[in-house]
Formats: structure tokens, C-alpha cells, sequence
């Protein structure tokens, strides 16, 4: 089909530009970009949320709303897409041109079967296939994408399947006319790392099947690290680097992918340095600035930069690397290195760390919600065993991180900590006292000792209350009076980096980062001894990310805090946390050191885990060997004999038969090995290697 | 990032939709605006409120002002004027005993004004309070409040507050307080499935682990965020609830004589309607302008709440 085009490139964006009008202001949201994709390429283009990425891709599949203003032009193989009406761009979409969303689930339709949604794909531009032939086919691309039992679950409905096997199905759709282009926008964003590295696995198997371009979309520089020829970083709707995937990473020219790189930990690396923050925010896209919309968060900035906006051009030796920048020379002939432009912060003196008294210990912790069906009669179908039996413990001054997948029960354990009531089954001791024999009044004294910061901070705060109050809160429910409240507020303001002038603003108008910053006053406000964090900052644009958690480790060194920090993503624990205890359904099975548990993970599924964790780095990438899992978490409420985890063990696999009857029969406890604490029967014989 | 994102992207210039990096320098720069001076801007631009307001600011007065500066009384009987149609010295007629019905309907509309803005609010807070208890508490509390609300639905309210004259004969003061509760029922259900959203959020989980019970949670957090429901809903109450107390009282439940309101006018005036029409017409047509008024203003405070459910809205 596009042989006789190979020299010309796949898709050729020229001055592209999307605005869309407004009472207030006219949002530009992609502003003069011009790209190629070759055939067979992969191209990752990375951005913080508003940077138009989405955006300038929807414009090439022609689904921009009505309202949108489109100039420019956009080539492929040779057509011009913006001039063609809908009728023509429906046949070259989902044909030649494919997209896989972010959201499987919305972008499946609930009532129809996914082995009709792929057959409607594939009888909408062939229409002598029968409807048989196109169920045959189906099976044929969910075998592809590695869907088990495909001729099964060609009968399922979207709702059926798990987010992972959704995407999957995305993915089929998506392949199942030998696209030349796909375009996956954020196609892992909303799924657990494992799942994550399984789809992009996938992908890779597509595009080398059907010998498609893939332009990648995403926020994660490690995703595009590992799996992209080509990277395109764009800012505030523009490109302002493009190179190849090393030149990026190891050359990069630009102020802001130099600051994004420095500002990302790197589960390798993590925790022994801190983490540079990228000041400031993005310019509203309704309201540019003049000059390079980048200007007033770049530390090298000169006058120039806010006069004249740079253009994309080339600094380095190679041609096929440009950047827009007007010091990128500098930056590429070596006399400006991204150390000189974004310095690490000094860490604060430290506090004195270290094996402190015990402040949170829990002994075999159980929480199990009965399954229940029926109306009038309901009677209980089964158990979901969300905790079964997790015992931890945390010293003063320690960090504490819980990881594992979702649905793993570790947000179930930090919130039966929250509750401070007696648990179901085992103990929690806070500062020597047993919550179980607590009176009422000891209990809401014991609530200061022990706070919380939630995952999504526009949910946290009550939009309510202005920002002075919601960190006073906790103040008010220990029953402090108005005037302390108000001394302290101004304190806590001050401690996590915003203004005390602000405390009479609300919610609404502060930025995401700006709102956890608010979240963590508000923990800090009855100076507790533990915070618990339920993932602090994974709801965060990456360039914020980075100054949370240095505010975090800067707290917990200054004011001797305990951190119980629960967290799916590897490289933020790494970088934050002492101790780290891996869940799997309801139980902890492998606890210890970060850095041993880090370096060397000898359960199976800590190994998967670390393997799934992309790293921003291309080299370590490729030279990557990883354990991926099979399939998804199981439900919590499904009882399996013996090891848990052996539905999915990759060790399991490898094993004779007298050992795998060992994983059937017996359920490990955690034993120690070495520093660490492991719960399998077979760490000796573990000889998967992790990369 | 999908479809819908960009529909945020669009609307959200100023930081609404897009999460925008954040900032660590004050916010700054625009000039802040709390939510209730959203609503009032918004409000400040219907036309239909201000219709509103200004008629039902008239009827106040109407209502207040107007018996003082008649030179009737209720209770007065113009012997010269019996059944007058309306005249100079009676502007609305008199009726068969010569009272003269401007006044009557003056005070009659004090009374119904007063019954409808104590007894609508009123049944709002009752709707809050339980609405907001069984939605946040849970449990068999919930329970037994649901079925308590899902009893007091099936049983008409008319009917019940036939049932109850016996206990308020001529006292309007209780009658305002018997319609409050029987009013209540419809929107403390909305309030307790808006409750039961907003107890899953973060920031209500944030307060009970901090210790405070359920009173301080519901107070502080549930009802000033279902507060503009209840505006709303307190505004149009008014309304039904004086059409409630003119119904009870034109079949004679309600407000009894000397006492009048409009629907005890509207009774004596009725069997006259075709014949000496001023009789019925005065406390009718100000009852219909009163509704219109009150309805207006709610539809208004509405729409400007919530933008998406006005037609003034694209």
C-alpha cells in the first residue's frame, strides 16, 4: 500500500494550529508545530497535561470538536486530511489511521459484544467480509493481543473485562485493518505499572505485525524511553524539542526537557539525591505571553526571551535534532550543562534519623467485607479478603511505603488505620497504646498523633471552606481555640511553601500542587507523629511531583515525622522511603530495606514489579530484561489454596511438580532472608533475573 | 486525555478544567471571587429575577404598608356600601357585609406571605437535617428514616392535614407548622442521595478521622455543600406552601374568620364570581402575581446556581 511512497514520510504535519474561541480569551491550544512520522516509526510525544498533545493529534484524526479552528496542513501518504470532507476521512480512519484512547472503557460501547465492536471495524471498510468471517477474525486479533481463551471471550461485553484486557481489545480494534499510522493517546495512563508494561509489550507486537507507525502520547518519560525511536516534547501547544530518543534523554537542549529529565526520580537511582523542582507553572494558553511561553520558569532566561518567541531549529551536530530555544547552543557546545541550569537543592541538615522507639506497629491486621446478594432476604455469597493478616511497624522519623497493584488492599490498610477502632481481626498500637482499649475521648486525643493526605487533592479539601479553615480543621475537632488556630494556619502555610496571606483564599483557586501543598498542612496541622499518605502524588503533573516530595522528605527530616506512604509508582518510593513492605491480595509478601528489596527482590512478584517500572532512560531501557506477569490481579474474593500469588508466578511456571505442589498446599508465611523478610517456598531455586 | 478533556481545556481558561502546574508564588493577580459572588454576578444578569424581586418587594409592601394607610379595618362595615362594585372610596368593592376587600386582601396576603416564608424554609431545614442524617449515618437509621419518608409520601398531604384540623382549629400559627411537616419529604430524599455521594469524598472522610462526629461533619461539610439545593428548593416552597395554606382554607381547614388570608377570600368570593366578580378577582389576581413573582426569583436562583440546567445558558 505504501511502498511506492517510502522515501516520502507517513504523515506530515506542516503549521499546524488549533484554537478554539473563547468569550474570555482565545485558548491556543496547538500552536505552529510541524512533524513527520516515517513508516514504521515510533514516535513518543511528551507533555504535562494542557500542552496540546492530545489535542494536535485528535486534529490529525479529524475529531476536534466543531468549535476548533484548524490551520496549517496535514499530509498522509501524500493526502491532505484537512481539506477532505467526513465521508473520506471516515474511510482513511480506523483503516489506514487508527487511535487506541486513554479511557477503554468509555470508548468501548457497553451493549454491543467486543467480538462485534472488532467486527464492525472490520465489515465497515470491507464489505464482502461475512459476519462469520468477521467473528473468525476477531478471535484471530484478540489471540494477538494476547487475550487467553479468545473464542470465549469474542462473546463478552466490554464490562466484562478488566481494564488491561480492555485496552487490549483497543488495541485489536485498532490493528484489525492494517493500519499505517496508530496513534495511542495515554494508552496506560489509568493502568497498574504490570498492566502497563504488558500493553506497551503488546503494542510493540502489533506495530511489528502490522509494520505501523505508532505516535505514542504520554506524560511518562520513562514509557517513551523505553519504546520510541523518536521523541517530540511539547510545551504551552508547542514544539520546542524533537530528536531522537538518545539525543533527548542524554543531549537534551532545552531548558524545560533538561528541567522535566532532573525532575523525574529513576527507580535505579532514586533516593540517593534529591529531586530538582521545576518553579512555576505553565502559561494559561488563553493568555500567552510574549516570547518563549517557557521564559518566566527557566533559570537561564535572558532579555531575548521575553521579547522574541525562538523557533524550532537546529543547535547540535544533527540536523534531525532540533530545539526552540535561544541559549541551545550554549546548551549543546557544552558551555552550559544542565547541572549550571537547574542546580540540585541542597538538602536540609538532618535531623537526627534513624532506629527511633516504635511509633506504629500492626499485628496481623484483618479486614474482610462480606459479599452479600439479594433484596429483601440478603444473604452473603462470600468474602472479599481486601487485608488478611499484615503486620508492619514504623519508627520514629521512618518512612514506610506499601506498594503493590491496585486492588491489593494497601489503601484498605491505611484506612483501618485512619479509623482508630478496634479492627476486625490483630492489633494496632499507636505510641504504645492499643486503639482496641481506647475510651472515646482517648481516641479523638490519639486522632492528632496520627493524620492524612489523600491521592486527589481537589477531592480532599471541602470547596466550601476557604484554605484557612480546612487546614484548621483538625485544630477544631481537638477543640483549640480560634486565635491559636489562626497562629498555627499561618505557621503551617509558611512550612509547606505557600503564602499566609492565603489563608482566607479558596479552594477553586489554587493549582493541583498548590492544593497538596494545603492537603499536607492540613495533616501536619495537630503536629502528628505519623502521616499516612495514599499516593500524595500520583494525581500531580510531573514537574509538580517533584516538589511535593522534596517538601515531604524536607518535613519529615525537620519535624521527626513518621511516613506510612502508599504509592504504585517504584521510582517515588524509592526516592522517599526507608522501609517498603509489597502487597498482594491481602498480604504482604516481601518487606524490608528499600534498597535490598530495591537492588535484590527475591519474591517473584517483587521482581515483576520492579520490572514493570519504566525507566526514564533509554540505554537502561533497552538493556532491560524483564519478568512480566500474566493476566491481571485476581478478585480479592476468590478463594486460592496455598501461595496466593501462583495464578500468576513466572516461578511457579519454571518449577517440577513435587515443588509447584508445595505453592498449592502450603501458604507461605514472610521468613527471613537476609535484611529482608520473603514470602515464598522457593527463594533458592528463584533464578529469574531482573533487569 | 480524550474528547471531554478538550471541552475542559476550552471552558477552563482560568485554571477551572486543566489542572494547571502549580505555582508556589501567591496566587495573585486575578481578583479572586468566591463562589456566592459567582452566583450573584450571574444572578445580577437575569432579567427574570429582577421581575421577580421587584414584584414581590411591591406585594411586601402591598401587604405591610398598605393596611396602614387604609382607612378601613377589616372588621369595618361601610353600612352605606353593601356588594359595591369598586369605587373611588372602595377601590376593590365590598362585599355583602361591607367590608371593604382592598384591605381584606391586603391583610390576607400578610398572612399567606407570612405562612408561605416560614413554612417553606422551614420545611427545607427539616429536609437538610433528616436528609442529610439518614444519607451520612447510614445504617438503620437510614432505614427507618426512608421508610418514615416513603410513608409520609404514599398518605396525601392534603388529606393528612384534613385529618389534623381537629388539633390547629383556627390557630394558623400551628397550621403553618403542621404544613412544614408534611412538606418536607420530597427533597429530603434528594438531600440524603446527595449526602450518601458526598460521604464517599475525601474531604468528608478527612473530618471523621479527625474526629469530629456526625452533627460537625453534616454541618460543616454535607449541608453547605447541598446549600444551593436548599436555597432553591426553600424559595420554590414558599410558593407551594401558600397554595398549600390557600387550598387547606378555601375548604375551610385553614385560616379561620375573623382571621383572613387569601384562600379564605377566595372562598367567600367564589359562588360570586360570575356575578359580582371583584370579589373573587382581587385576592386571585394577587395570588397569581404572588406565585409568578416567587417562582420567577427560584427559577433565577436556579439557573444561576447551576449553569446547566438554565435555558439562558448555551
Amino acid at each position: 500500500m505504501a511502498d511506492a511512497r517510502s522515501s516520502a514520510p507517513l504523515l506530515e504535519v506542516r503549521n499546524l494550529s488549533v484554537t478554539f474561541p473563547q468569550s474570555t480569551g482565545d485558548v491556543q491550544a496547538v500552536r505552529d508545530i510541524s512533524y513527520t512520522i516515517s513508516e514504521g516509526e515510533f514516535l513518543g510525544i511528551v507533555g504535562e497535561s494542557g500542552s496540546g498533545k492530545s489535542v494536535s493529534s485528535l486534529a490529525i484524526m479529524g475529531l476536534l470538536p466543531d468549535n476548533a479552528e484548524v490551520t496549517g496542513e496535514i499530509l498522509f501518504q501524500g493526502k491532505s486530511l484537512l481539506k477532505l470532507d467526513d465521508r473520506e476521512l471516515s474511510r482513511i480512519r480506523g483503516n489506514e489511521l487508527a487511535i487506541i484512547f486513554q479511557d477503554p472503557l468509555s470508548a468501548l460501547t457497553p451493549v454491543y459484544t467486543i467480538g462485534d465492536q472488532i467486527g464492525e471495524a472490520l465489515r465497515l471498510h470491507d464489505r464482502s467480509l461475512s459476519r462469520a468471517g468477521a467473528e473468525a477474525r476477531a478471535v484471530e486479533l484478540l489471540q494477538i493481543v494476547g487475550i487467553p481463551d479468545a473464542a470465549r471471550r469474542v462473546k463478552a461485553f466490554p464490562h466484562e473485562f478488566s481494564g488491561g484486557m480492555r485496552q487490549r481489545a483497543m488495541i485489536a480494534m485498532a490493528i484489525s485493518n492494517n493500519p499505517r499510522l496508530i496513534i495511542a493517546d495515554e494508552p496506560t495512563t489509568a493502568l497498574d505499572v504490570t498492566i502497563q508494561a504488558q500493553i506497551l509489550e503488546v503494542l510493540e507486537e502489533a506495530k511489528r505485525i502490522t509494520g505501523a507507525a505508532v505516535s505514542l502520547i504520554t506524560h511518562d518519560l520513562g514509557v517513551v524511553a523505553g519504546h520510541a525511536d523518536r521523541v517530540a516534547v511539547m510545551y504551552a501547544g508547542k514544539l520546542v524539542e524533537l530528536g531522537d530518543v538518545d539525543q533527548i534523554f542524554h543531549e537534551p537542549n532545552m531548558p524545560y526537557t533538561i528541567g522535566l529529565l532532573r525532575s523525574v526520580p529513576n527507580i535505579r537511582t532514586a533516593g540517593t539525591e534529591r529531586l530538582v523542582p521545576l518553579e512555576g507553572r505553565p502559561p494559561s494558553l488563553a493568555n500567552l505571553p510574549v516570547g518563549c511561553p517557557f521564559a518566566a520558569r527557566c533559570p537561564i532566561a535572558i532579555p531575548k526571551c521575553t521579547q522574541v518567541e525562538p523557533e524550532l531549529a537546529q543547535h547540535g551536530r544533527d540536523p534531525a535534532h532540533t530545539s526552540a530555544c535561544h541559549r541551545a547552543g550554549e546548551i549543546a557546545s557544552g558551555a552550559l550543562t544542565p547541572p549550571q541550569i537547574f542546580p540540585r537543592p541542597e538538602p536540609l541538615a538532618l535531623a537526627v534519623r534513624g532506629k527511633g522507639e516504635t511509633v506504629l506497629s500492626v499485628e496481623n491486621l484483618v479486614k474482610h467485607f462480606p459479599l452479600m446478594r439479594g433484596g429483601v432476604f440478603r444473604r452473603r455469597v462470600g468474602t472479599v479478603r481486601a487485608v488478611d493478616g499484615v503486620s508492619f511497624s514504623v519508627s520514629a522519623g521512618r518512612t514506610l511505603a506499601i506498594v503493590g497493584e491496585s486492588g491489593c488492599g494497601k489503601t484498605t490498610t491505611i484506612l483501618e488505620l485512619m479509623e482508630l477502632t478496634k479492627p476486625q481481626g490483630g492489633r494496632i498500637v499507636i505510641e504504645g497504646r492499643d486503639i482496641g482499649a481506647l475510651s472515646k475521648d482517648e481516641r479523638r486525643a490519639l486522632r492528632s498523633d496520627i493524620q492524612i493526605v489523600f491521592q486527589d487533592p481537589s477531592a480532599a479539601v471541602d470547596p466550601r471552606l476557604p484554605i484557612g479553615e480546612v487546614i484548621g480543621e483538625p485544630l477544631l475537632a481537638q477543640k483549640v481555640s480560634r486565635a491559636d488556630r489562626e497562629k498555627r494556619v499561618a505557621e503551617l502555610l509558611d512550612l509547606v511553601g505557600l503564602d499566609a496571606s492565603m489563608a482566607q483564599r479558596y479552594p477553586h483557586e489554587f493549582s493541583g500542587g498548590q492544593r497538596q501543598r494545603v492537603g499536607i498542612a492540613r495533616g501536619l496541622a495537630t503536629d502528628p507523629r505519623v502521616l499516612v499518605l495514599d499516593e500524595p502524588v500520583s494525581a500531580l503533573d510531573v514537574s509538580i511531583q517533584a516538589g511535593i516530595i522534596n517538601l515531604l522528605q524536607d518535613l519529615r527530616d525537620q519535624l521527626g515525622l513518621s511516613l506510612v506512604f502508599v504509592a504504585h509508582d517504584l521510582a517515588v518510593v524509592r526516592q522517599i522511603a526507608d522501609d517498603v513492605a509489597v502487597m498482594y491480595l491481602g498480604r504482604i509478601v516481601e518487606q524490608g530495606p528499600i534498597v535490598s528489596v530495591f537492588d535484590d527482590p527475591k519474591h517473584p512478584y517483587t521482581q515483576a514489579l520492579m520490572s514493570a517500572a519504566p525507566i526514564p532512560d533509554p540505554t537502561a531501557e533497552r538493556a532491560r530484561s524483564r519478568v512480566l506477569l500474566d493476566g491481571d490481579l485476581p478478585s480479592p474474593a476468590e478463594q486460592i489454596d496455598g501461595c496466593r500469588f501462583r495464578t500468576r508466578c513466572p516461578l511457579y511456571k519454571l518449577l517440577d511438580e513435587s515443588a509447584q505442589a508445595r505453592c498449592i498446599g502450603e501458604d507461605p508465611k514472610l521468613q527471613p532472608h537476609g535484611d529482608v523478610a520473603v514470602a515464598c517456598h522457593h527463594v533458592e531455586r528463584n533464578t529469574l533475573v531482573v533487569g | 486525555m480524550s474528547l471531554s478533556d478538550i471541552d475542559k481545556l476550552t471552558e477552563g481558561a482560568s485554571g477551572f478544567g486543566v489542572d494547571v502546574p502549580e505555582d508556589p508564588r501567591p496566587v495573585g493577580r486575578r481578583k479572586s471571587i468566591s463562589r456566592s459572588g459567582l452566583v450573584w454576578q450571574r444572578l445580577k444578569a437575569t432579567p427574570r429575577f429582577w421581575a421577580g424581586a421587584g414584584v414581590l418587594a411591591a406585594l411586601f409592601l402591598f401587604a405591610t404598608v398598605g393596611p396602614l394607610l387604609s382607612p378601613y379595618s377589616i372588621t369595618d362595615q361601610d353600612v352605606m356600601a353593601f356588594n359595591a362594585a369598586p369605587t373611588a372610596a372602595h377601590w376593590f368593592g365590598t362585599d355583602t357585609l361591607g367590608h371593604d376587600i382592598l384591605v381584606q386582601t391586603m391583610v390576607g396576603l400578610q398572612k399567606s406571605l407570612v405562612i408561605g416564608f416560614v413554612a417553606g424554609p422551614l420545611a427545607t431545614a427539616l429536609a437538610a437535617i433528616i436528609g442529610s442524617f439518614a444519607g451520612y449515618v447510614g445504617g438503620a437509621t437510614d432505614k427507618v428514616i426512608s421508610w418514615f419518608i416513603d410513608l409520609m409520601l404514599v398518605l396525601p398531604t392534603f388529606f393528612i392535614l384534613i385529618l389534623l384540623y381537629p388539633f390547629f382549629k383556627g390557630n394558623w400559627v400551628v397550621m403553618m407548622f403542621f404544613l412544614a411537616f408534611t412538606g418536607w419529604m420530597i427533597m429530603a430524599q434528594v438531600v440524603r442521595s446527595q449526602t450518601r455521594s458526598l460521604r464517599e469524598r475525601d474531604f468528608v472522610k478527612a473530618a471523621r478521622y479527625m474526629g469530629f462526629n456526625a452533627w460537625s461533619v453534616v454541618t460543616r461539610h454535607v449541608i453547605p455543600n447541598v446549600a444551593s439545593l436548599l436555597i432553591i428548593d426553600a424559595t420554590l416552597g414558599v410558593g407551594a406552601m401558600i397554595l398549600s395554606e390557600t387550598a387547606l382554607s378555601f375548604f375551610g381547614f385553614g385560616v379561620q374568620p375573623p382571621d383572613v388570608s387569601l384562600g379564605t377570600l377566595l372562598e367567600n368570593g367564589q359562588a360570586a364570581a360570575t356575578t359580582r366578580s371583584w370579589l373573587f378577582l382581587a385576592p386571585a389576581g394577587v395570588l397569581v402575581i404572588l406565585l409568578l413573582a416567587i417562582n420567577f426569583v427560584g427559577d433565577a436562583l436556579r439557573d444561576a446556581v447551576d449553569p446547566t440546567s438554565g435555558v439562558n445558558r448555551g
